[in-house]
């Protein structure tokens, strides 16, 4: 199904994109629904975008419903694992 | 006839007056021929949805597919655009309607148009292949599992999507279903609502309904594609185009 569930968030950072080059990062967009390129029928897809750049300014990433939750695991580890002062 | 096709990018008049992109594809030879709107699925205006209107080419029809994406995102990547795009908010109902009657329109005012103009969508194209049936004046419509025909959308997303239920009595062409048995959404309970709506309005439908196919049954590139189910689709497409944009 598509879903068309979308959760848009605003980001402050970077990403590498287009041609291996970084870019600022201003808005992530993420979704639960078919991919462009990964071999499941549905993955949690995040875009890491710059919409000020255009629709190319964009790092997408497609992952199984079980990588994504590991992910979101290991990024809360990663922020718990760092003095507090330095993660606010 | 000759199996030559020719395809091309061109522009054409979308909604609101807009110019925007379209694919089109169209046998050689001046005989008298149906058209198709061929509507892209959510990820885009992609190469896979271009073979779609290349295979009707080849099946003797005019097709053209609109890009859907062209304001947010012209020129871009298809897969950048279906982003862009749907952190946008998607594309709104109306101007989906007035894409597709920019299509339709440029496929009559062809040298080698019938008259005769249908339209397809897979997926999220699916329901706007019915909601397009149920605002312009179409000669057949087919709808490859589209979600939220019937049932309830969710709620609270930027993108706003409402089932059709309340259109249905205005359909004004017939529809051909094609649906996956093991497909969530729509679910066959859906489907089946959907069906017993059409009956109730007594609008011309014919629903198939494959066992061991799930959603996207008919995506040559996605694990979700189903042999047995597409062949077999393919065929009730080609069946049901050549009695209703035939002639």
């Amino acid at each position: 199904m598509c879903t068309y569930a979308t959760i848009k968030t605003e980001l402050e950072g970077s990403a590498k994109g287009p041609d291996s080059k970084w870019f600022h990062v201003t808005d992530g967009t993420v979704y639960f629904d078919h991919p462009v390129h990964a071999m499941a029928e549905h993955t949690l897809n995040i875009d890491f975008a710059d919409p000020a750049k255009g629709p190319g300014a964009r790092v997408a990433v497609e992952l199984t419903a079980a990588s994504a939750r590991e992910l979101v695991t290991a990024i809360e580890a990663a922020l718990q694992s760092a003095p507090a002062e330095l993660t606010v | 006839m000759s199996e030559a096709l020719s395809a091309e990018t061109i522009r054409i008049t979308g909604h609101n007056g807009d110019e925007i992109e379209a694919y089109v594809a169209h046998p050689h030879g001046d005989g008298k021929r149906g058209g198709v709107v061929v509507i892209h699925h959510m990820p885009g205006y992609d190469r896979a949805t271009k073979e779609i209107a290349r295979r009707f080419a080849e099946m003797g029809f005019d097709a053209i597919c609109p890009n859907l994406y062209w304001r947010e995102a012209p020129g871009a990547a298809p897969d950048d655009a279906a982003a862009t795009a749907r952190a946008q908010g998607g594309v709104p109902d109306e101007r989906l309607i007035g894409d597709v009657g920019g299509g339709a329109e440029w496929l009559r005012s062809r040298p080698t148009s019938n008259g005769k103009v249908g339209v397809i969508g897979y997926c999220s194209g699916g329901r706007q292949s019915v909601l397009a049936a149920c605002n312009l004046d179409l000669n057949a419509a087919v709808d490859c599992y589209g979600a939220f025909v019937t049932g309830t959308p969710p709620e609270g997303f930027p993108l706003k999507v409402t089932n059709l239920v309340d259109q249905l009595p205005n359909l004004r062409a017939p529809l051909l279903g094609l649906f996956g048995n093991e497909d969530k959404y729509p679910s066959p309970e859906q489907v089946d609502e959907l069906d017993e709506i059409l009956n109730r309005e007594n609008k011309p439908h014919q629903f198939h309904r494959y066992d061991g196919a799930g959603h996207a049954f008919f995506a040559v590139d996605r694990p979700s594609y189903n042999v047995a189910a597409a062949n077999d689709g393919w065929e009730r497409i080609e069946t049901f185009y050549t009695a209703n944009l035939g002639g």
